[in-house]
This record gives structure tokens, C-alpha cells and sequence, in this order.
């Protein structure tokens, strides 16, 4: 793997959170900062912040997206005890000809009164539903009744989970076999025998969300969890970031009663644990399809794990920061695989028929500077040189935040 | 230290914070300084101010290839439309033919890439290409030979030497420019060509290299003449002919034995060269492997042995002999490289390590999901053992079409792959689909087609909403109602149908004609979207003069109740001048169509007080 491009973020503090919108065409980071941004990603593959905000009193944790059917609209969690709901609005069109796009706090959730440590769209299929969790043990869903308004949510379940959660995930299954679920991790270090994460169910009947599961073996802190995509599956495959990553099947059992109203019974299997980390995990997150699992962990390091058609896992990759300070300009982007051994290259550059190919294959052994691994380097044209120095928003002062404008009718074509 | 291998560092983090925040993308990972431990305030240090976007390399996506992808994507299409039930006997030419086409898309590409290489001068990422595609070729055209083609004994050899022909065409090169100079026998590369000719058992060609030294050395004739006829009387295995296998391994003995007798008595003694040659044909290993230089390669070794020890070789002990030939071949000091290990597990017929292995030292998925694919429709995976071949075969194409997928130019191809995967390929292709980034509507309308092909509901739902919900908030009413009617989206229509009334209100005109007027069915999708077709037909109506029907739309619009009521004195002022009209007011002064009219003129004047009472 290659760094293709560095961003310069400009953020006055740590970074917390990263975010992809669904389409992968725009980001939004959050900081220490206190801010929000959001980037646009050009024809050219080129980020632009487009918007730059301070949306919180406190460190902003966590930034996500709505799915776009609901339009740009993005929430927030922070330290300050609340969590927000931001909506795009299209702005005047000067400001559109200079790459700039208005924000606005549509709704601010006050209802939690220690740090809100995560915060999470439900599927889409549910409509427009935010679950946010929080430092004091509680997990609240809100609902925007009108989707046209996004400034009325409503607080429709507070599930106390008695242990101080750190994170929360939706389960993405649509099919009509498996109710809305949300797992909650916890971070709480005082309890020490007891599940760090429990399974809430919501029961068509009663209305309410209802406690289904709690992984009575993960004992330690979790830090962070997800549910894979359902893939028409009938069961569940959940990820736990704790002093290790776990991977939990969860196998709804079938109901011994039809009419019974309890909440579904699991059967629980772990499909998979590693502990490369060697230490505490902090993040675990799947690709979309799911073939792919990411974590990362006290080690400094960010690995993949993927599984074989036989269900077994692997390492395939592992990214850590070499520790060196970055090139103020950071001009050129670098290759990462066979450090040091780039100028090796040229060695095997003839090609006749034959080499047949001899030159190609990499020993199994760690690459040595001018080894023939260094064929498998990317070629340079597809380590494009970073946008970020000359972008021109870089050193902009503060914009323009929340301030309302009134959609106007003129409109920008669309190309077809 | 295996690990080592797929470690990646990335420059400039890891400095003052030691946790790397990441995001998964589209084709590629973003990463971040952080530290997830803090729980409070901010650390109020500097920032920590790069996102890295980090990918995959896996430049075999690179545009460079794509009429690799196109056309095998073609050929793959294909195959996967060869009936079922056909019987397998006539299948298996198919088989092969299809495999021909794969390799001979390879083979065009590494042609074409090695022309531009020349043009460019840019050497190293084509070249660098180009020996990717010739391993893969390679492995490819083995497979073809022994699993595909599967021939027998007798045949085997001589798709071996095809195979090894095709892949050390440097002779070639070097008997052109051998013949091309000024004295062709004294070329100092003279008996490597005569040698390699023999080696891969090009007897004629070597035979008229040979016949210029003996024309310059009348003394020494007798010996070329008898090398000539060796060469000549050499048996070749003719599947063509009704000679058995067992009749062509006599005559082959024969041959053989007499090449032993010259060399016994020493007839090429005088001529170290011949000698050398004699050697070779009476299968001396020693020999060959003195040169090693012009054999090249372990497997050119193992071909040329069997050629001139064991022609008749069966494909189950081919094994056998690639293992000893490769520890013969390669000294002690150079251990074997992936590729060498994965032709070995070839000549072993071990498929599942061939694929295995290649997955690994290849670091793309084209070659395998094609490969796996076509030995999976020869029903061979099964035949090997592995009754897990059908999950392999749709894992590695499901590998395959995701990394296509992810390429901002190559996805449509994607999409026939995981039709062709039964069990996860739709629930593949719904996950990515609707990732697809939608820049335009003409690419929303691409992606729209694809997923109405495939019954794929929820995402054509998907599709339209986004757009009409795109298209609002832009303000360009007319395609949000377009979309959100493609969407039967209700609801939405309601809502920006009100938005046209009220357009209509404040401008007097409506905009997006073309469409309103068109609306047909797709009117009733909502009681507003009718109401706005309808109020538009009766402008329509009314600019026609046919003023009789538009009272009666008008009417109708009043007592079907369908009318916002906002709306409502808007409608009764459009009646006023409609009730000048003298045909008109015989309508209208019908006793029976006088009671509407009156029930919605108290309405609507009720709704004005109410309206005013409201704004008191």
C-alpha cells in the first residue's frame, strides 16, 4: 500500500474522527478543535474544504453522515455534553463559485448530562433515526418525524445500560426477519466481571427497545464495535475493538413460541480473535462488503484482517507511521511497501521473453534493498503528487458559520 | 518477519501521537495521527493537521490494462453461457479455445505495452507490467497444457515444447542477427543458436544452420552429414498418424541407441561442438546443464531432458521429473521464488496451490478469478478434491469484480461478474451499486438501468430519492419531480408539488410544462401531484378557449375536493372570468352545478376569514 495523497487538514488540535459520506465524494473531520470540515473531492481526486465550522464548546469525538436520501446532513457528538444535527443548505452562488457550502445547526440533543462518546444514523430503511450514547450509561434514539424538517427530533427511547458506553452500532440488516438492533460497547473500568456489550432489540409490541444479548466474555473495556453488512445472511457478525479484536457470529434462535413477545434469543459464537495489537484496540470498522476488517490499537498500528473462502483470517496488511516529521510541503506523495529499496528498480528493467516473468515474484523472505521485490512497487504515475500546497483554502480565516440563507431560485445546471 | 511484508509506513505520523485513526473509503483508506485515550478536553498542542489517503497497490487496475479487462471480460461472459448440458466430450475443445482467447489477450496486451514502452521511453512501469503479464501467461499456457487440454502421453511432450518455444523466443532473435552478419559461422553465437535449436527440439532449423559450416569445411562433411541425418531420423510423435504410441517409443529406442553407438565410438570426437549436440540427443544431463545459459530456466530443462530421455512421458510423472530437474537446475545458493513454486505445484497437478500461491505472489485477483473460473466450468476442481471449488471460484470473482468496482472507470464491468455469482453476487452488487457516486444525471440514469434490470427495488428507490432530494434542494423543481415520481415516492411528490403552487402563486406561471403536461398515469401517484396536473390542464383548457370543458375540469377540481385549501381562492378567481363566457353561464346556471360552485365559495371564503383571523 501507497500513501497516494496528504492532506493537510489544518485542524488546531487532534484529530477524532474521519468520515466518509455514503458516495465516498466528500469527508468531514472533527477535532479537539472544537470544529467540524468538510471536503470535496474534485474530477481530478484533488480535497477541497469547502466548509469549517465550530460546532461544539468541547473535543468533537465523533462525525458522521446521513444516508443521502436525506440530503447533506451530517451529526456530531462532544465532550460538551450534546450532540447536533447539521444540514447543507444551498448558498448564494458566489459562494458556490468559490468553493464554500453553508452548515446549519438544525437541532442541538441536550439531553445527556456527561460527554456524548458516540453517535450513529440508524439504517435508512428505519427512516431518519440517530442513536447517540453516552459517559452517564445511557443510549438514546431520536426521530425526525419530518424528514423535510430537520430541526424537530424527537427523544423516543432512553435505554439505561448501567455501564458508561463508549460506543454504539446499528445492525444494517434490512430484512424484515431481524428488528432494529443497536449493540452498545463500554469502556467502564470499575465493573470488572461483567459483558461490555450489550444487544438492545426493538419489540414491535411493546414499542420499546429490550435487552437481548449481553457477550457475557468480553470482561474488558471496548473501545469501539460494528456489525458487518448482513449480506442476506440469516445471522450477525459483530466486531469488538477491546484488548483484542473479536469477532462474534450472532445466530438468532428460533422462537419457541410464536406469539411470544420476548426479545430474539442468540446463540453466540466467536468466529475469530486476534491479538496482534498486543494491547488495548481502539477502533475496528468493516469495508463494504465486508470482506474486509480494519483495526487499530495501542501498537500504532492500523491492521487488515480478511478471510479466506474457508473462512479462515488472516493479517493481510499493517500500517503504522514511520515517526519522522513530515515534509512541511509534503509534495510528492511515497511509496510505503520495500522502503529504501526503490532504487533497485532499474535493474530488472529489461524484459525480453525471456524473463518471463522470474523477476516478478518476491521471495517470501522481508524485502532487502535491491531485491527484485522492488518490481512490486507501484508504478510512480499512480503516486500522485499532493493537491494540498497550492489549495487555496488552506489559510482562509475563519467562514462563514451558520448563518442562514434563504434557498434562492437560481440554480447551477447540471451536466448531464 | 513474515509480517514485514505487509507493512506499510506512512511518512510523517506516529511523531507526537501514537494512535492511527482510520476511515475506509472507496478503493482506498484514509489514516490519521491521534490519541483515542483522550477523554477530556483538547489537548491543546499543536495540530496534527495530515489525512493520508492510502491504497491498495494493485496497478494491475491501472488504465494501462484496460483492454485486458474489456476483453476478458467479454471472453468471460462467454464462457459462463457454454450449455450445461452439453455433453462433456465436445466441451472440452471449447475449453481450450477459451483459454487460447484468455492467453491471447494477454498476449496482445504485453505487445502493445511493449511497443508503448519503446515509444515513451518510460520504461520501467511498462516493462515492470509486461513481466506481470508474462508470468501470468506463463502459468496460464502450463495450466492450459496440463489441466484443460489435459493431453496424454506422447501429446504431453509436445504441447510442453510449445509452451517452452513460446516463452524462450530469444533464439529467435539470435539466429536473425547470426544470419545477418557478415560471416554467419564465425558468429560467436553460432552454436548457441545451433544448440538452443536443438534443445527445444527444432530439428530442421537446426539442421540449416548447421548445413552452412559444412559447406565451408568440405573436410569435415562426412560427420556433419551424419549429425544432419541423426537430426533428420529423429522420431516426433504424430497424433495425426495411426502409428501407437508404442510403435513411435521403438523407433524412438532405436534412434536413440544409434545416437549412443556414434558417441561410443567416437565419431564426433573430432568436432567438440557435434559432440555436444550428440550428448543432448543421447539425453546427457551434464551436458545440458553446461548450458544453463541458453536453457534459462529450471522448466526449459525438465522439457528438453524428457525430450531426449523420456518422450513419452505421462502426465503423472511429470512431477517427478520437475522436482529432480529443478534441484539439478538451481544450485544450493538460489532457493526457489514463488513462481518457480507455483509451476512446481502445477507439474504436481496440485491446482488448489497453484491458485493459492498465485493469489499470494500476484497481489492481483484478474489472473486467478479467471483461471479458477475456467478450471471450475472444466469441472476440475471437483475432480481434484476440492469440494469446496464452487465457494473458491465464486470467492476469487467476487475479489475480482469488488476491486473493479472500486476503480471510478472499470465498475460496469464488475457488474456481469457478480451476476455470475450465485450465491453472494447480488448482495455484492447491491452494497456497491448504490455507493456508485451519482455526479450526474446521466450517470444516476446508468446506474438506475442496471439495478431496474436486476429487479433491484430498494435501490432504484434509493436512486430516484437521492436525486430528487439532490435536485430540491438545488432548487430545479421540475427533475425533482421526475425523480421522486421514478421513486413512487408519494410523499415527496406531495411536497414539491405544493412547491409548484406556490411558484404559481407568487409568479403567475408555471415552469416545467414539458412535464406537468406529460404526467399521464403517473399523476395519481399523489392526490397534490393530481391536482397539479389537472389545474395545469385546465390553464391548458382555457388557453385553447375551449372555456365549456374548463369549467367543467374547474368544477370537477372544486368538488373532488382534491384542491389544497390554500388554494382555494385562487381557483374561484380563475372561475370569475370563465362565468363571463356566454357558454359558460348556460353551464354554469344549471340548477344541479350550482350547488358546488356555492359549497366552494363558502369554503373558500371561510378559509379567507380564516386565514385573516390567523394573521390577526
Amino acid at each position: 500500500m501507497f500513501v497516494a495523497r496528504s492532506i493537510a487538514a489544518d485542524h488546531k488540535d487532534l484529530i477524532h474522527d474521519v468520515s466518509y459520506d455514503f458516495h465516498g465524494r466528500r469527508m468531514a473531520t472533527c477535532s479537539s478543535d472544537q470544529s467540524v470540515k468538510v471536503w470535496d473531492k474534485s474530477d481530478n481526486g484533488e480535497w477541497h474544504c469547502t466548509a469549517s465550522w465550530k460546532t461544539h464548546s468541547g473535543s468533537v469525538w465523533r462525525v458522521t453522515w446521513a444516508h443521502p436520501e436525506f440530503g447533506q446532513v451530517l451529526a456530531s457528538c462532544s465532550f460538551d455534553r450534546t450532540a447536533a444535527v447539521w444540514e447543507e443548505i444551498v448558498g448564494e452562488s458566489n459562494d458556490k463559485q468559490r468553493g464554500l457550502s453553508h452548515w446549519i445547526k438544525r437541532t442541538t440533543l441536550v439531553d445527556s448530562r456527561t460527554s456524548v462518546t458516540d453517535v450513529k444514523f440508524a439504517p435508512k430503511h428505519m427512516g431518519l433515526v440517530l442513536a447517540t450514547c453516552s459517559a452517564d450509561g445511557v443510549v438514546r434514539i431520536y426521530e425526525a418525524p419530518d424528514v423535510m424538517n430537520l430541526s424537530q427530533w424527537s427523544l423516543q427511547h432512553e435505554i439505561s445500560c448501567k455501564l458508561s458506553c463508549s460506543c454504539i452500532s446499528w445492525n444494517p440488516s434490512s430484512s424484515r426477519a431481524h428488528p432494529p438492533m443497536i449493540a452498545v460497547g463500554s469502556d467502564d473500568n470499575n465493573v470488572t466481571y461483567s459483558g461490555k456489550v450489550q444487544i438492545y432489540e426493538y419489540n414491535e409490541n411493546t414499542r420499546k427497545y429490550a435487552k437481548a444479548e449481553t457477550l457475557m466474555t468480553v470482561t474488558d473495556p471496548v473501545h469501539d464495535i460494528a456489525f458487518a453488512p448482513n449480506l442476506g445472511r440469516s445471522f450477525h457478525v459483530l466486531a469488538i475493538a477491546t484488548k483484542d479484536v473479536r469477532i462474534f457470529k450472532l445466530i438468532p434462535l428460533r422462537r419457541e413460541n410464536a406469539t411470544s413477545s420476548g426479545p430474539t434469543k442468540f446463540e453466540v459464537q466467536v468466529m475469530a480473535q486476534f491479538d496482534s495489537h498486543n494491547s488495548q484496540v481502539w477502533r475496528v470498522s468493516w469495508n463494504i462488503t465486508s470482506t474486509l476488517l480494519a483495526s487499530s490499537g495501542d501498537d500504532g498500528c492500523v491492521r487488515l484482517w480478511k478471510a479466506n473462502y474457508m473462512d479462515n483470517w488472516k493479517c493481510t496488511g499493517i500500517l503504522r507511521g514511520d515517526g519522522s516529521p513530515v515534509n512541511g510541503s509534503s509534495g510528492q506523495g511515497t511509496a510505503l511497501s520495500a522502503v529504501g529499496s526503490a532504487g533497485a528498480q532499474s535493474q530488472n528493467s529489461v524484459v525480453g521473453a525471456a524473463s518471463a516473468g522470474r523477476y516478478f515474484f518476491p521471495h517470501l523472505d522481508p524485502p532487502r534493498a535491491g531485491s527484485r521485490l522492488a518490481l512490486l512497487l507501484p508504478p510512480p504515475s499512480l503516486i500522485e503528487p499532493t493537491c494540498e500546497t497550492d489549495h487555496t483554502h488552506a489559510h482562509q480565516p475563519p467562514q462563514i458559520r451558520r448563518r442562514y440563507t434563504p434557498a434562492l431560485p437560481t440554480q447551477p445546471a447540471e451536466h448531464d | 518477519h513474515k509480517e514485514l511484508n505487509n507493512l506499510s509506513l506512512i511518512p510523517g505520523v506516529g511523531l507526537k501521537q501514537k494512535h492511527v485513526g482510520f476511515e475506509w473509503g472507496p478503493g482506498d483508506i484514509l489514516v490519521y495521527e491521534t490519541n483515542f485515550k483522550l477523554q477530556g478536553a483538547g489537548s491543546g498542542g499543536p495540530g496534527f493537521p495530515f489525512v493520508h489517503v492510502v491504497r491498495k497497490d494493485e496497478d494491475i487496475y491501472s488504465p494501462i490494462l484496460r483492454k485486458l479487462f474489456n476483453e476478458s471480460h467479454h471472453i468471460f461472459v462467454g464462457l459462463q453461457n457454454i450449455k450445461d448440458d452439453m455433453p462433456s466430450k465436445n466441451k472440452k475443445p471449447q475449453f481450450v479455445s477459451v483459454s487460447k482467447n484468455y492467453r491471447s489477450v494477454i498476449r496482445a496486451c504485453m505487445e502493445e505495452l511493449q511497443q508503448v514502452a519503446g515509444i515513451v521511453n518510460s520504461g520501467h512501469i511498462f516493462s515492470c507490467t509486461v513481466s506481470i503479464l508474462l508470468a501470468i501467461e506463463l502459468i496460464w499456457n502450463l495450466c492450459e497444457v496440463l489441466f484443460i487440454d489435459a493431453a496424454p502421453a506422447g501429446i504431453l511432450l509436445l504441447h510442453l515444447l510449445d509452451w517452452v518455444r513460446l516463452h524462450k523466443a530469444d533464439v529467435d532473435e539470435k539466429v536473425r542477427e547470426v544470419l545477418q552478419s557478415e560471416s554467419p559461422t564465425h558468429h560467436h553465437a553460432y552454436w548457441e543458436v545451433v544448440i538452443s535449436f536443438v534443445l527445444q527440439g527444432r530439428m530442421d532449423e537446426a539442421r540449416q544452420i548447421l548445413m552452412k559450416q559444412a559447406n565451408l569445411q568440405p573436410a569435415s562433411r562426412p560427420i556433419y552429414q551424419l549429425m544432419d541425418s541423426l537430426l533428420q531420423k529423429m522420431p516426433i510423435f504424430n497424433p495425426g498418424s495411426t502409428q501407437t504410441l508404442t510403435e513411435f517409443d521403438v523407433k524412438w529406442r532405436h534412434w536413440h541407441e544409434e545416437c549412443d553407438r556414434y558417441l561410443q565410438d567416437n565419431s564426433f570426437a573430432s568436432n567438440r561442438h557435434l559432440e555436444t549436440i550428440c550428448k543432448i540427443l543421447v539425453g546427457d544431463e551434464d551436458t545440458m546443464l553446461e548450458h544453463k545459459e541458453l536453457l534459462g530456466t529450471w522448466y526449459h530443462f525438465l522439457v528438453s531432458r524428457l525430450l531426449f530421455f523420456h518422450p513419452t512421458v505421462k502426465p503423472s510423472e511429470l512431477h517427478y521429473y520437475a522436482q529432480s530437474s529443478m534441484d539439478m537446475f538451481l544450485d544450493s545458493r538460489s532457493a526457489p521464488e514463488p513462481l518457480d513454486s507455483i509451476l512446481l505445484a502445477a507439474f504436481e497437478f496440485d491446482l488448489h496451490q497453484v491458485i493459492k500461491d498465485c493469489s499470494i505472489a500476484l497481489n492481483n485477483w484478474w489472473f486467478v478469478a479467471h483461471l479458477t473460473d475456467l478450471l471450475d466450468h472444466c469441472k476440475l476442481l471437483q475432480s481434484h478434491n476440492l469440494h469446496f471449488g464452487s465457494n473458491l471460484r465464486e470467492f476469487l470473482v467476487l475479489e475480482y469484480a469488488s476491486g473493479l468496482f472500486s476503480h471510478h472507470s472499470l465498475w460496469q464491468l464488475a457488474v456481469d461478474y457478480f451476476d455470475h455469482c450465485p450465491e453472494f453476487g447480488r448482495v455484492y452488487l447491491e452494497l456497491q451499486i448504490e455507493r456508485v457516486p451519482l455526479e450526474t444525471e446521466r450517470k444516476a440514469l446508468k446506474v438506475l438501468r442496471i439495478c431496474e434490470q436486476r429487479q433491484m427495488n430498494e435501490q432504484v428507490r434509493s436512486i430516484c430519492k437521492i436525486m430528487a432530494k439532490r435536485a430540491l434542494s438545488n432548487n430545479r423543481l421540475g427533475s425533482a419531480l421526475s425523480w421522486s415520481i421514478r421513486a413512487k415516492d408519494a410523499a415527496f411528490a406531495t411536497l414539491i408539488s405544493e412547491r409548484f403552487l406556490q411558484d404559481y402563486c407568487t409568479r403567475g406561471s408555471f415552469s416545467d410544462l414539458d412535464l406537468i403536461d406529460n404526467l399521464g398515469p403517473a399523476m395519481l401517484l399523489s392526490d397534490r401531484l393530481t391536482f397539479l396536473g389537472k389545474y395545469r390542464e385546465f390553464h391548458r383548457l382555457y388557453g385553447e378557449m375551449r372555456f365549456t370543458e374548463a369549467a367543467k375540469l374547474l368544477l370537477s377540481l372544486m368538488t373532488a375536493k382534491i384542491a389544497p385549501r390554500s388554494f382555494w381562492m385562487t381557483l374561484l378567481t380563475d372561475a370569475l372570468p370563465l362565468l363571463e363566457q356566454k357558454e359558460v353561464n348556460t353551464y354554469v346556471h344549471n340548477a344541479e352545478l350550482q350547488r358546488p360552485i356555492y359549497n366552494c365559495f363558502s369554503h373558500g371564503t371561510n378559509t379567507v376569514e380564516h386565514t385573516a383571523e390567523e394573521e390577526v
